[in-house]
């Protein structure tokens, strides 16, 4: 379907194929992991805190055992090994040992004959908690060092502290013509997958655990159960079963995934858990509550002369993925426009609500929205048009920045011109009638990060191929299908290089015991790494092929192409083979067919300390127009349209990447207009809407039209070019729909969501003839350390620091008082 | 906690069933736990998200608000009862076809939706759709694809030989 009108450059590559998993999915025949049972299996369940911040003083089980159907039950003593998804945050409890952090904090587990014994039980486990003062916001955590949530980090409640100079920009600051500051939030957000997490664990007699879950990040759970277990990891089986949506929400190793697998090993038989949605609100890891303040130093011609960024996270009650987060603050606003000069400022505060991690951009949406719409302040300041004043600055290809990321190819100028061109800008922006208006943004992301989770020296993503006598290929990779099609790109890619039919290839994933370690489904990796190990095992599998094949051919190995099904030879098609005879000749001349293939990223070009977050092989770049209608009697903003244009490198599928920037485009307007993670600070911070009604996201109701454009500049580092779209799209829509807000009406509301209340009190300001600006108004004071300061490729830096590293941080001078400090309480 | 079961007889996916379960088991509880169906998918169990939208005598209800005792005689169709044998069901070819579904977890839930609304209505117009999915909650998609395959598969449902618009499948640019 549809072939004809791709492009030909490639048989496979680039189509608009379906998805090698598509009828499994329509047919509802895809086993989600609450989907599996087992004979004799018993069902789990959480007792969860109903505290914010407490000491765990007493907690009596026996009214639960004594319940008929409980066949077990779990306290944090079972489990005592802290884990976290970071090697420097190992903060977690699969239950809390003495002391809770937030409300939903697990405490003690069931494991019963049925779910509805295992919620009886619950009610009989008597806890007695000695409630400790709450810190609720980040700005709290900021001003109060006591009670210590942990025992580790920066000090008081502030988990970690960030600040890094490329630069003078003080110098830049005082050679610009125009220095313009603001201040932004950008609120937490949830990433409310349709599937709840689930997770099923066996124990065998013979020593060997098996546990299939919703992950995103099989690999991750693998090592953190071991670790927490005890066991070996040659006798731990972590099979992620297909994602019902992810997002960023299954990437952390879960508590409930090592309960599960504890309450097997204690019983004897199979447990399943399935979280209610109210505990998946809970337990998130979303999207970080930012405040952010910029400051930037343009010429009149909008160059930039130098940009100094600070934010402060919420990061919730534990570490999870919030040092990278906090890095990523501040690491990619140096790749779209020509920053010389580059202060970056972070802090993560540790506060008693559920915990913050990654979401889909993980870290870069919030710096995202505030420079884009700080960069359309300073376009009207100087009387530029925002999409000229991005067009003149931008990034060159193949360069480094002053934060040492390289940047491959580089596709925004197509991308700005063409959403430009298609939304007709230039006969809105400025000149549509009160209520209506456009606005524009961009933004880049990163193809994979440039570093794995935990130091080690191995490949991101490896690969296994195995060539059947039938000519079926099977490709094992441990990757994870989240939806966005990474199962399906591993049988494009081995179809195009040994020239098979898609549906010949199998691919089996995300099984730790039988496939090669990928690392996860996170940080918009996928297509390019395991792409790149697919595509390396590939075309080993066809250079094996060849020679046998040019022997019974009489034709020179170079001279044959796989193509349709066949070898042959490329002087004279008619004179060539099946693939499945190749296979057989390949087999009886070296035996078993098979390859191995795998990817390591580049290195980094900085090598000062924090330069591992940012780096990536590849950037997509991404730029949005939106429309936007504002009633300014209710305040209420609608979209009724989104251009968009993303340089995704290449496609692999056409189809599945105009899907990703769709959905982008969807997730984007929720955070601009709705979503928002709120809790009632004064009623036990308990979360204001756990629920899929009252927790507000876009219908089809409130969808937008997109107009999605394709920009494909093929990156060296890509496989067949491609670079990253599962994240990227989202990134400049929220700040598209603020400054389309201030087109349309002329007020400004720096934070999201930009909800009707804000937009009304905005306008009211405006009427009265106040600044007609919602927003924060301060910054905190933070004890910030001192810079490390790296001068910039351009002003002689080697990508080392020059000062700043002899102060070792916190977390690793405090590692040891980390550990017993979780067990031990403090405070 | 042994508890007293009801027995049902009913017709799903057009053969009849007797089911036995707790009285207070859900339509939802009893298609996936009773009877096997794990195509019906569960995204709240309150009835907010749509995803276990199944057809209770061809009208779109919410499975997990359904007590399943009252379903005695009635007609229940899933996602497994779509396809006929080996072919599937225009709309799921549409869905596969146009990558309509992402992760899959809403897709039996829409498609039952959509089976119902072509039902009643075989040339929607898109606001018709948009209406009628409406109840339907979808995160990956920003339900594009989705409208499309609906249109597209009420085209093939109405005997015409429609082919995915090529912007739909490969964007612009």
């Amino acid at each position: 379907m549809g072939a004809d009108s791709a492009p030909r450059a490639h048989r496979v590559i680039g189509r608009a194929l379906r998805k090698v998993d598509a009828v499994a999915k329509v047919t509802g025949a895809t086993k989600f992991a609450d989907d599996l049972s087992l004979p004799r299996m018993l069902y789990a369940k959480l007792l969860r805190s109903p505290h914010p911040h407490a000491r765990l003083v007493r907690l009596d089980p026996s009214g639960a055992l004594a319940l008929p159907g409980v066949q077990a039950i779990l306290t944090g003593r079972d489990l005592p090994t802290p884990f976290g998804i970071l090697p420097v945050s190992q903060d977690e409890h699969a239950l809390a040992l003495d002391r809770v952090r937030f409300v939903g904090d697990p405490v003690a587990a069931v494991a019963a004959v049925s779910e509805d014994v295992a919620i009886a039980a619950l009610d009989r486990i008597a806890v007695e908690y000695e409630p400790l003062p709450a810190i609720t916001s980040a700005e709290e955590a900021v001003q109060r060092a006591a009670p210590r949530i942990h025992d580790y980090g920066d000090g008081g409640n502030l988990h970690k502290l960030i600040h890094l100079e490329f630069g003078d920009v003080e110098e830049g600051f005082r050679e610009a013509d125009l220095v313009v500051e603001d201040l932004l939030f950008y609120e937490g957000s949830t990433h409310l997958p349709m599937e709840q997490h689930a997770a099923l664990a066996d124990w065998s007699p013979d020593g060997r655990l098996t546990l299939w879950s919703s992950t995103q990040t099989p690999h991750y759970v693998h090592r953190a159960l071991a670790k927490v277990l005890g066991l070996a990891p040659s006798r731990i089986r972590v099979i992620a079963c297909p994602n019902g949506g992810g997002f960023g929400g299954k990437s952390d190793p879960f508590s409930h995934e090592i309960v599960v697998a504890k309450l097997a090993m204690v019983t004897g038989r199979p447990v399943k858990i399935t979280l209610t949605r109210e505990e998946v609100f809970y337990c998130h890891r979303g999207r970080h509550p930012t405040l952010m303040w910029v400051k930037t130093g343009v010429k009149r011609d909008g160059s930039i002369t130098a940009m100094h960024f600070k934010s402060l996270l919420d990061g919730g009650g534990y570490g999870s993925y919030g040092v990278a987060s906090t890095y990523y603050t501040g690491a990619l606003q140096t790749v779209t426009y020509q920053v010389p000069r580059y202060k970056f400022q972070g802090a993560r505060a540790f506060t008693n609500k559920p915990p913050c991690g990654p979401k889909r951009g993980h870290g870069t949406p919030q710096p995202r929205f505030a420079l884009e719409v700080h960069l359309d302040k300073i376009a009207e300041r100087l009387g530029m048009d925002p999409a000229e004043l991005r067009l003149r600055h931008l990034v060159l290809p193949h360069t480094l920045t002053a934060n040492y990321l390289r940047v491959g190819s580089m596709g925004l100028g197509r991308c700005i011109q063409q959403v430009v061109e298609g939304s007709g800008w230039r006969e809105k922006f400025r000149r549509l009638p009160y209520g209506r208006g456009v606005g524009l943004a961009c933004s880049s992301y990163l193809s994979g990060a440039g570093l794995p989770i935990y130091w080690n020296n191995m490949p991101h993503s490896g690969v296994q191929l195995k060539l059947d006598r039938g000519g079926g290929v099977t490709v094992f990779c441990g990757s994870t299908d989240i939806g966005q099609g990474s199962d399906s790109i591993l049988a494009y890619i081995t179809a195009e290089v040994l020239g098979v039919d898609p549906l010949d290839v199998r691919v089996v994933t995300a099984d730790t015991d039988l496939t090669p370690v990928d690392l996860g489904s996170y940080s918009s990796r996928v297509t390019l790494m395991s792409g790149n190990a697919v595509l390396q095992a590939a075309e080993r599998a066809r250079d094996l092929l060849r020679g046998p094949a040019a022997q019974r051919l009489g034709v020179p190995p170079q001279q044959l192409v796989f193509a349709d099904g066949r070898v042959f030879d490329a002087a004279d098609p008619g004179r060539g083979l099946s693939f499945a005879e190749a296979v057989e000749l390949a087999e009886a001349a070296g035996g078993t067919v098979g390859t191995v293939g795998s990817y390591t990223p580049p290195a980094a070009a900085g090598r000062y300390r924090g330069a591992g977050v940012g780096p990536s092989p590849a950037y997509s770049y991404t730029a949005a127009v939106a429309e936007v209608e504002v009633d300014p009697e209710t305040g209420v903003v609608t979209v009724p349209r989104i251009w968009i244009a993303h340089d995704v490198g290449q496609c692999i599928n056409r189809a599945a990447v105009v899907g990703q920037i769709e959905g982008s485009v969807y997730m984007g307007l929720g955070e601009a207009l709705m979503e928002e993670m709120a809790y009632r600070a004064n009623r036990n911070v308990v979360h204001r809407a756990p629920s899929m009604l009252e927790y507000k996201s876009p219908t089809t109701l409130e969808m937008c039209d997109v107009i999605t454009y394709l920009i494909e500049d093929p990156d060296p580092n890509g496989p067949f070019g491609a670079k990253e779209v599962g994240q990227g799209p989202l990134l400049p829509v929220p700040p598209a729909i603020a400054n389309a807000v201030y087109d349309a009406v002329g007020v400004r509301v720096d934070e999201v969501p930009i909800t009707p209340e804000k937009v009304l009190k905005a306008i009211k300001a405006k009427a009265k003839g106040e600044s007609g600006r919602v927003g924060p108004t301060r910054f905190p004071e933070i004890p910030w350390p001192e810079p490390i300061r790296v001068p910039p490729p351009w002003a002689g830096g080697d990508g080392q620091a020059i000062s700043g590293e002899a102060r070792r941080p916190a977390e690793f001078k405090t590692r040891k008082s980390d550990l017993s400090a979780v067990g031990g309480g403090g405070s | 906690m042994v508890q007293p079961k009801v027995t049902i007889r009913f017709e799903v996916n057009g053969e009849p069933v007797e089911a036995a379960f707790a009285s207070h088991k859900t339509l939802l509880e009893v298609l996936r736990e009773d009877l096997g169906l794990t195509g019906t998918k569960h995204g709240c169990e309150l009835g907010e998200c749509g995803t276990c939208t199944v057809l209770l005598d061809g009208v779109p209800v919410l499975s997990c608000l359904v007590l399943a005792a009252a379903c005695g005689g009635r007609r229940v169709r899933t996602v497994e009862g779509l396809a006929r044998g080996p072919e599937l069901h225009p709309l799921q070819r549409a869905f596969a076809d146009l990558g309509a579904a992402q992760c899959g977890y809403c897709t039996p839930g829409f498609l039952l939706a959509a089976e119902a609304l072509l039902a009643a209505n075989p040339r929607p117009s898109r606001e018709d759709i948009e209406q009628a999915l409406a109840g339907n909650l979808c995160r990956c998609t920003g339900y594009h694809k989705i409208y499309q395959a609906v249109e597209l598969a009420a085209a093939w449902m109405r005997g015409e030989t429609a082919e995915p618009d090529t912007e739909v499948l490969y964007g612009r640019g």
